[in-house]
């Protein structure tokens, strides 16, 4: 057993209201410079949809993650090592501006700088890669907002193309009609997978897996740009900077985690549906889960290769390996831990590509919801939603397709999870009794819905974000060097016994 | 003049070169990259690109064949001058075309792309005059050598003999003072060309990723000790100790 330890995050996609302001927030510090126009390390997604870059799922095209070759071994979809090099001149697979977009602005000055005249001035949108006038602005990084030109370009989402192929038999399609469909947000940034292809693509040897905390950084310095990672990413979460000629990518706000702090995009994420948290793995079963030989099975083996936190071997076996004790103290009361292994609420992003994605999403279960209150019945009604998971085939096989590799049973598990929290805390909330036959559907006590209401629902702030900080261990050498007057003026002393607390309520899971 | 060009230049070439690549190593690694504009254009570069390259390989293999094998060796073995030309021009024609059609779509695409015209460098102008420059007289001399309107001049005891003698630190610069002008410039602008590579994006041909043939796939690296908390201070910025 070889613990590594990772900060990893999941997203609960029930509450993401597509408000943007992980992406904003996000390009504003890190890509509002030239050469990242078109860069979005966070965007948000409505699917259906073709997503960004456009079709970014479709890996026939892009040829981004990892196969599985005949003998049981990995190989990079694109080829092996020496096929790579030998498409260095050229990587056949390298999407271009237009697959994401052509980023543009507007000739303001014109407004501001026109003379006095009888004619209105115009502000044209111009490139701002090339500062040449666009006639027509025909994509934009988030062209499909809210199912914007749906029934045009939605069924062009390899997903969509995917179910419809399986429903075929049945004859019944997934429809865009904006009354007949169902949609839901999906924020995303890079997976910071356990088994990265980008990193894995690399020839310079420029991007690393951080031994530490398990980011994915792009060393700048030894980037070469021959951007076979930009292509090997199945999730295109690497860009190409076509000013400085270099890879770029999400950071995982490193500089703010190192210290303690949220991502970026986590931070300012008005739904609170982002959580933080450090997940113990085994390094040495990595390489075995992502090979096993049915992608269904993957979601099960990368379960498998994290370790329990509370495990006296593995806390001994991390100890060996250097983690320190605040780490182990974190990674017992790691969000992200009790969402994946204790409720298994969230499942990975694509699987299938077999990279052990990092960054994991809690399926949404409001277009169940959304339908059941349609047709005027009780929409929190344990039984009701039951029984629309089961009914409502497409939104869930959808779902199967994004984070199971279509393996809905699982998909069918988790939002059934979701749909017993909100009945059995429907009761609560209602002064009712406590119907500990709900909880026990899902397999879970009264007590674990209620923990889960409180970390999905409530989602405090020190709940959602758990992090160690990477220079805990100096900061304390440098306290016992300069020791402070240990006397505070709001001591427990001070108030008569009783600590404050500073308006913060106690963490959900003491150490 | 002939020891200047002959047997001064190509020393000149070669320590800027070397220093040159150390000084980028040194302070610049960051520019240190390809600039690839394949983001931007893929469907003419995925042509012109490897047809470039690929040639661009096999002319220096040529170039290395028949400026370092010496005559007397080919003799030796019993290789008459005429089929030895038979077999130079046919193999070089071959990788030399594929280069010239490659530069020409790369050249071509980087004028009328306007996005690659855009990402165009300062450097490159002087590049692209020096690399362009130097292909064309290699074809001119070939052709002027081949169809003999430099007379029976052979390069092989001419050209070949001086840059062997650079490398015994006593340049036969008289030699390639008597070599026809066609070879005179070729060789002019290939020096200019290695003057360039440390400065230019050409320096990217010192990265070729062999590497990535022998090395696990997943790279671990540990955080930089050179970012934590305990990092030694840097000149100008030392604590006072208080």
């Amino acid at each position: 057993m070889r613990v590594m330890a990772q900060v990893a995050m999941v997203m609960n996609l029930d509450k993401c209201i597509g408000c943007h302001t992980c992406s904003v927030t996000c390009k504003q510090a890190w890509t509002n410079r030239k050469g990242t126009e078109y860069v979005w390390f966070n965007n948000v997604e409505t699917l259906p949809g073709q997503g960004y870059p456009r079709r970014w799922e479709d890996q026939e095209k892009w040829k981004g993650g990892w196969e599985r070759t005949r003998s049981g071994r990995l190989r990079l979809k694109a080829g092996g090592k020496a096929k790579r090099l030998g498409q260095i001149f050229a990587n056949p697979e390298m999407p271009q501006i237009e697959d994401y977009y052509q980023p543009w602005t507007y000739e303001y000055k014109n407004l501001t700088e026109a003379p006095a005249g009888d004619d209105m001035p115009v502000a044209r949108p111009v490139s701002q890669v090339t500062g040449e006038p666009i006639d027509k602005i025909e994509w934009g990084p988030n062209w499909e907002d809210n199912l914007g030109g749906g029934p045009e370009h939605a069924v062009k989402d390899p997903l969509v193309e995917k179910v419809n192929t399986i429903r075929d038999q049945v004859g019944e399609q997934i429809r865009m009609e904006f009354e007949q469909s169902f949609m839901f947000y999906l924020p995303r940034v890079c997976e910071h997978c356990l088994n990265p292809a980008c990193v894995s693509a690399c020839p310079s040897g420029a991007m690393y897996k951080r031994v530490e905390d398990g980011i994915v950084l792009v060393d700048q310095d030894q980037c070469r740009g021959w951007r076979m990672c930009v292509s090997s990413c199945p999730y295109k979460k690497v860009y190409f900077n076509h000013s400085t000629g270099k890879a770029e990518k999400c950071t995982f706000c490193f500089p703010r985690v190192e210290v303690g702090l949220p991502t970026v995009c986590s931070e300012t994420c008005v739904g609170r549906m982002r959580y933080l948290g450090v997940m113990l793995y085994d390094a040495d079963k990595v390489t075995e889960a992502a090979a096993v030989e049915d992608e269904q099975d993957l979601y099960p083996a990368q379960l498998g290769a994290f370790l329990d936190p509370h495990d006296p071997a593995v806390i001994a076996a991390a100890r060996a390996n250097g983690i320190t004790d605040e780490w182990l103290d974190a990674a017992r009361r790691s969000p992200i831990y009790d969402l994946i292994c204790t409720y298994q609420v969230a499942l990975p992003l694509h699987p299938e590509y077999r990279t052990m994605p990092m960054v994991w999403y809690v399926p949404p279960l409001s277009p169940v919801v959304d339908a059941v209150a349609a047709t005027g019945s009780d929409g929190e009604d344990a039984g009701n939603l039951f029984g629309a998971i089961d009914a409502m085939r497409i939104p869930v096989e959808y779902l199967a397709e994004l984070l199971a590799a279509g393996d809905t049973y699982v998909v069918d598990a988790v939002l059934r999870r979701m749909a017993a929290m909100r009945a059995y805390m429907r009761r609560v909330n209602l002064k009712q009794p406590r119907d500990e036959s709900i909880a026990a559907a899902v397999g879970l006590t009264g007590e674990e819905i209620e923990d889960m209401f409180r970390l999905l629902a409530i989602a405090k702030y020190e709940d959602r974000y758990v992090i160690p900080t990477a220079a805990r261990a100096d900061a304390d050498a440098l306290a016992d060097t300069h020791p402070l007057d240990d006397s505070c003026p709001v001591s427990a002393q001070a108030l008569g016994g009783s600590r404050p607390l500073l308006n913060l309520s106690p963490t959900r899971r003491s150490a | 003049m002939d020891l200047i060009l002959w047997g001064a230049f190509p020393y000149v070439v070669v320590v800027l070169l070397v220093s040159g690549l150390i000084w980028r190593a040194r302070y610049d690694k960051f520019g240190w990259t390809t600039h690839s504009t394949q983001v931007h254009e893929s469907r003419l570069l995925r042509i012109g690109s490897p047809l470039f390259h690929f040639g661009m390989a096999f002319v220096v293999v040529g170039h290395v064949v028949g400026l370092l094998i010496p005559k007397t060796w080919t003799d030796a073995v019993g290789l008459s001058d005429h089929t030895y030309h038979l077999l130079a021009v046919s193999t070089g024609s071959v990788a030399g075309v594929a280069a010239a059609v490659g530069i020409g779509i790369l050249v071509y695409r980087r004028f009328k792309v306007p996005a690659v015209r855009q990402a165009t460098l300062k450097s490159d102008h002087l590049m692209y005059t020096f690399l362009l420059g130097a292909m064309a007289l290699g074809i001119v001399a070939t052709l002027l050598n081949s169809t003999g309107a430099t007379g029976d001049y052979n390069y092989r005891e001419g050209v070949s003999l001086w840059f062997r003698s650079l490398f015994t630190f006593q340049p036969d610069y008289a030699l390639m003072g008597q070599a026809p002008v066609a070879f005179q410039l070729h060789v002019l602008f290939g020096l200019g060309l290695f003057l360039l590579i440390p400065f230019s994006r050409l320096v990217h041909m010192f990265s070729a990723p062999l590497k990535y043939l022998f090395r696990p796939y997943v790279v671990y690296r540990s955080r930089d000790p050179q970012q934590l908390a305990h990092r030694p201070s840097r000149r100008g910025w030392e604590k006072v100790g208080s």
